[in-house]
């Protein structure tokens, strides 16, 4: 199968043999030393699907993140979005193209300025990019907190009046407000709890369907994307060593590596606590 | 008698609004050689419970509690000398964050012969042949030369395998884990809980696991709490919680589990769940 084939009129994203190198400084007599991030990975993702990537930390599933949202420059390969090959180059960016693409951060205590509030958090990114008058930014902000869950009282507080979850909401909420095509999340919930959690992916789940969003799922929690994903990228020390369909990945996986995560990932069903129980019990015995 | 004894612990903070109480009335009890998971969400007062009995809480803190028995010894009353005797002997805990609650001016060698040689008072030679046979024993490669290491030389999984060594030192009676494998990764955390698992095995000690992860408590407890608010909201044996759950609020959290949603929508915790703590009902056996 070629790359080639894979495109339709539908493809949202591709990303063909895309790589990231970091380079560390050698001293006098150290030599300098090259760190493969990412190394070669290719995918396509269809409009309003969602990819999940997973992966140990380290893996280059965040480089990645920052390339696809043009934080970071790939060292090669090709990035395409809505079939157009973008010029990921240092001020080749289009504002149109860098609109497109979103990302929520993993940490909402950081990503948050704790001097800002939260309207002017959501005006922002329509007063840079549009000439938009300030009425209007205010109206256009509200109207997306009432979308994430919050309301117009919210419009005058700052950061740390809101829990984990009100932050991260948010930021979607931010990440929102240029009506991107392309939602990048990296660890959008491992901060939260579980119940707050919960509530964060189904909310993200119904701006999909509202919005008609992509997304880009970064997680290390197999029991999340299980839940929320279509397509499955498993990543390890750069590579990509297993990539499909959710119940593909899921229900046979094919690298030793994906073997061993679900293998890791702990077991919260009954039948599986009965069985430890009874081998707990028979070890005593002995 | 129970290992350790806590009756009605209330832990109360003073805020700008008045006293806050962290944690409002806990009874808690762990018997030898058992595994007790404390579950909770942040903020429910969990981590403070277990500190207040460690005696590592500031001193604004108000502990108050109808008991607090260690072995029988009132924990309450003790001295600050005799606690430290008992801290870190008898009592070891571990702490979330492996890579910050080590000492990073110190080898790791250092930190964990300190503990030898203030609880034990073993000599030189004695202290590092029983620091190389910890690290073994905590599946640390090369433990001789691992000593001279300091934390930032090692990864999350090697740091806390460390921890668990310096906690394990002196043969606890009583492991504390506070979330000892919430910053690692899921290969690294199987690892790391099977260790602690055998460990508990070998040694016979109590242990309580505290965490907000339920996929966690289904591999690891006897016994489980259930905390919200500071307030407990149910206690079972760990079958009968995860088959039976009685109270709104763990029957909420369960449901809440991705792997538990059934079709498009993930039940909330509001959808079963007012958010007020209903006083907990009677300890089910």
């Amino acid at each position: 199968m070629t790359v080639k084939d894979t495109m339709t009129q539908d493809t949202m994203l591709e990303i063909r043999n895309m790589k990231r190198d970091y380079e560390l400084p050698g001293g006098l007599f150290k030599p300098k030393k090259i760190v493969h991030a990412v190394k070669g990975v290719s995918f396509s993702l269809e409009r309003g699907k969602t990819l999940a990537i997973v992966g140990e930390s380290g893996c280059g599933k965040s480089t990645l993140a920052r390339m696809i949202t043009f934080i970071d420059e790939p060292t090669s390969g090709d990035l395409m979005i809505e079939g157009k090959k973008v010029d990921t180059r240092p001020g080749h960016l289009t504002q149109e193209m860098r609109q497109k693409v979103q990302i929520v951060f993993q940490n909402p205590y950081g990503s948050l300025n704790p001097r800002q509030k939260i309207g002017d958090v959501l005006g922002e990114p329509l007063a840079i990019n549009t000439d938009m008058p300030a009425s209007e930014r205010r109206d256009r902000a509200n109207e997306m907190l009432k979308k994430v869950g919050l309301g117009p009282e919210h419009y005058n507080r700052y950061p740390h009046m809101f829990s984990g979850g009100q932050r991260q909401r948010i930021a979607i909420a931010r990440a929102l407000m240029m009506n991107p095509k392309l939602l990048v999340l990296d660890e959008p919930v491992s901060a939260l709890d579980l119940s707050v959690q919960a509530q964060v992916l189904n909310l993200l789940a119904d701006l999909q369907d509202e919005f008609g969003l992509t997304y880009v799922f970064i997680s290390h929690d197999l029991s999340v994307v299980r839940y929320i994903a279509d397509e499955v990228m498993v990543m390890y020390f750069g590579e990509a060593v297993e990539y499909g369909t959710r119940d593909e990945v899921f229900s046979d996986p094919k690298h030793e590596y994906t073997r061993t995560l679900f293998k890791a990932t702990p077991k919260a069903d009954v039948d599986s606590i009965r069985e430890r129980v009874a081998k707990k019990k028979a070890g005593k015995a002995a | 008698m129970a290992l350790l004894q806590i009756d009605n612990l209330t832990v109360e903070f003073q805020t700008s609004t008045g006293w806050f109480k962290a944690v409002n009335g806990v009874s808690i009890s762990v018997d030898e050689g058992e595994v007790l998971a404390i579950v909770g969400e942040s903020g429910s007062g969990k981590s403070v419970a277990m500190l207040a009995v460690m005696g590592l809480l500031p001193w604004t803190a108000k502990i108050t509690a109808d008991r607090m028995l260690f072995q029988g010894r009132d924990m309450q009353s003790i001295g600050a000398a005799e606690r430290r005797k008992l801290i870190g002997k008898d009592i070891a805990m571990i702490f979330q964050e492996p890579v910050a609650s080590l000492n990073p001016c110190f080898t790791v060698g250092f930190q964990i012969e300190e503990v030898l040689r203030i609880h034990l008072g073993l000599d030189k030679k004695a202290r590092r042949a029983r620091a190389i046979e910890l690290f073994t024993q905590v599946g640390l490669p090369n433990p001789a030369e691992r000593l001279n290491s300091f934390p930032h030389q090692m990864s999350g999984g090697q740091c806390q395998r460390v921890m668990i060594a310096i906690a394990i030192a002196c043969n606890p009676k009583l492991l504390i884990a506070d979330e000892p494998t919430t910053a690692l990764d899921v290969t690294i955390q199987k690892q790391i809980l099977d260790l602690i698992m055998d460990l508990q095995i070998k040694t016979g000690m109590g242990l309580i696991m505290i965490t907000h992860d339920m996929g966690v408590v289904a591999e690891t407890a006897d016994r489980v709490v259930v905390q919200y608010k500071g307030r407990k909201m149910e206690e079972a044996d760990v079958l009968s919680l995860f088959e039976n759950p009685q109270s709104n609020y763990t029957k909420a959290l369960l449901a809440a589990l991705p792997e538990n949603a059934t079709g498009d929508r993930l039940t909330t915790v509001s959808d079963f769940f007012d958010g007020n703590p209903e006083p907990a009902p009677e300890a089910r056996a």
